[in-house]
């Protein structure tokens, strides 16, 4: 898992005037699935489509193993791309779309026969050789450009939201189908998407994108637990983010309370903002917990019920299996780590994400 | 509800009947009768004769040959237009409509006097002294007519089928390793037949049948087996042969049809 495989390094790029990625920097491991998660226009594709080939950057380069590949067209690098929207060939059936890559590469028949037979055995999908791309569903359709990729051996797969157009069962599925993929195939996957919750399902590591800038790298876990600025946290997941004051390592101060978390190291008397996820709040009897306050909004959502708190001026989203009826005083606490204190943005770069905001 | 809105359909219908479906039945009336009006195959067979079938292989020849010059001609500029944004593309599309405002026939003549022996193009030759060329009233002059008056038509459809392909199904091919001519021969092209079989139809066809461009640009001198029949209806009043012959240059574009909507199966074509 250690190895470089691709570097990006100082990469800019825009377009008709308009910045797209600013000076990213960013490298993927071998067999790592990376995931680059944000909304529509933070760079994510554009990055993609820069490690395919289909875009140059303005300046900045990609290295491929150590090897500048920044000027190499995208049909001499060692990777293959799912597109979002299949982009099957029309005209061939399902067994000459999987053929494709390896006919230019003049492989034997008889190796690309049994390719072909593995490969849609490994999406299962045998016997669809004579089957034109029209007559599959979209689901077929993107499991069919998924085998047309990995019959070339790349060591590389990109996905550009391949799941994009596909039904919510359907997505499910095919995320554990891709799961299962990469860890049959054993190759590096990058992955975008817009969707957190598949990024979280699917990914090694995370790279949360907004505005053309890197917001965080990290593991689904990292990102989700500790995400190191107030975009990382609203995009991921639901939270409730609260200005505070940090008074000292170990204790902040907001909406007139002192709490006890476990962060240190972010000095004296220091403006902070604090996340605290939905469901790492727990609603006590009136007087019990750190801060008092209202019951304003109750809904079932299955699993729990989302609840909002009215307490010391903020509206708090809370999530709780046991329900607190509408009116009823409850008390807020916390656990101390379940504080999750991040550095209000000071650099040009995360101002530009929280303007946006 | 349904039936309101078929009136609609009405006046087209019956200026169809009127002016498609009567005329029809009359051609296929006075192709298979004589001057006395009894049945015969006669006017049919007469395409058999000498003169009737150079004629008509003469048309096929050059309306093939113009065919295969608008085809040279335009894809590579319908590939050029496809890979412009519309911005950029919309005056080059205009430049290229602009002489299709002007009357066809108003077109044809303005090559006549531009060719002709002491025309336009001879005179300056001759200012610059530079050898004239003398290429009116011959089937050159018919080929160049029927490329100018026809190429706009074999232009749009392969633009129309090369700007509606998905770019990233060109992407797809170089990402599985082609280079430029195997990503064009083996998905470009194949995915632009159908626009190209629309754009050879409507060049092929209407080359076929003219009779126009090679009267005037031919001086009369090549009859076309559009100009054969236009005769014997004008000067030698002579209907019967006249329909005849219409049928069977009839026959000849209902094969090239045939066998365009077997080539353009999803009818994609179509689209101009």
């Amino acid at each position: 898992m250690s190895n470089k495989l691709i570097n990006l390094s100082g990469i800019n790029k825009s377009f008709d005037g308009t910045m797209v990625l600013d000076d990213l920097n960013l490298y993927i491991r071998e067999n790592e699935f990376l995931t680059l998660l944000g909304p529509s226009g933070c760079g994510k594709t554009t990055t993609l489509r820069i490690i395919g080939g289909f875009e140059t950057p303005d300046s900045g380069q990609v290295f491929f193993n150590g090897e500048d590949i920044t000027n190499v067209p995208p049909n001499k690098r060692q990777l293959n791309t799912v597109f979002q929207k299949y982009a099957l060939f029309t005209h061939m059936n399902i067994a000459e779309n999987i053929a494709f890559g390896l006919k230019i590469k003049n492989k034997s028949k008889s190796y690309i026969d049994d390719k072909i037979k593995y490969a849609l055995k490994l999406v299962n999908l045998d016997g669809y050789e004579k089957r034109m791309p029209h007559q599959l569903s979209g689901g077929q359709q993107q499991r069919i450009a998924i085998a047309r990729a990995i019959v070339n051996e790349p060591k590389v797969l990109l996905l550009d939201e391949p799941l994009g157009a596909l039904d919510l069962k359907l997505r499910q599925d095919m995320q554990y189908e891709l799961i299962r993929l990469k860890n049959e195939l054993g190759i590096t996957f990058i992955y975008v998407t817009h969707d957190q919750e598949e990024a979280l399902t699917m990914s090694d590591t995370i790279v949360v994108m907004n505005q053309g800038y890197i917001q965080q790298i990290g593991t689904p876990e990292m990102i989700y637990n500790e995400p190191e600025n107030a975009f990382v946290a609203d995009f991921i997941g639901e939270s409730n983010i609260i200005d505070a004051t940090m008074i000292k390592d170990e204790l902040v101060s907001f909406l007139g309370c002192k709490w006890a978390c476990v962060d240190k190291g972010f000095g004296n008397n220091k403006p902070v903002d604090v996340v605290i996820r939905p469901e790492d709040i727990v609603l006590k009897e009136s007087g019990q917990g750190t801060l008092d306050g209202e019951v304003t909004h109750v809904i079932f959502k299955g699993v729990h019920y989302e609840m909002e708190v009215m307490a010391g001026g903020y509206e708090w989203l809370v999530h709780s299996t046991s329900m607190f009826p509408v009116g009823t005083k409850v008390s807020i606490s916390v656990d101390p780590f379940n504080i999750q204190i991040m550095n209000k943005p000071e650099s040009e770069d995360e101002e530009a994400t929280r303007i946006e905001e | 509800m349904k039936n309101k809105r078929n009136l609609l359909a009405g006046p087209y219908l019956v200026w169809s009947v009127a002016f498609i479906i009567i005329p029809l039945i009359m051609v296929f009336y006075y192709g298979f009768i004589d001057r006395d009006g009894a049945f015969t195959l006669e006017n049919i067979m007469a395409i058999a004769s000498p003169e009737h079938s150079k004629a008509l292989w003469i048309s096929i020849r050059l309306s093939l040959i113009s065919t295969v010059i608008c085809f040279l001609l335009a894809y590579p500029l319908a590939m050029i237009l496809a890979n412009m944004s519309v911005n950029q593309n919309q005056f080059i599309v205009l430049v290229f409509i602009l002489p299709m405002w002007m009357n066809f026939l108003l077109r044809t003549l303005a090559w006549q006097t531009l060719l002709e022996k002491n025309g336009v193009i001879n005179s300056v030759l001759k200012f610059l002294s530079l050898p004239t060329i003398n290429i009116i009233n011959t089937e050159a002059a018919i080929i160049l007519g029927m490329v100018y008056n026809f190429l706009p038509f074999m232009v749009l459809p392969i633009y129309n089928s090369l700007a509606r392909m998905d770019h990233d199904v060109i992407n797809a091919a170089r990402d599985l390793g082609a280079n430029n001519v195997q990503t064009f021969l083996r998905i470009i092209f194949p995915l632009s037949i159908p626009g190209v079989v629309s754009g050879v139809t409507m060049v092929f066809v209407p080359a076929l049948t003219t009779f126009v461009i090679s009267a005037i640009l031919g001086g009369s001198k090549i009859l076309l087996i559009g100009n054969v029949i236009e005769q014997e209806f004008t000067q030698a009043s002579n209907w019967n042969l006249g329909s005849g012959l219409s049928i069977v240059l009839m026959i000849f574009i209902i094969i090239s049809m045939v066998i365009s909507s077997i080539l353009d199966k999803d009818g994609e074509g179509n689209m101009l």
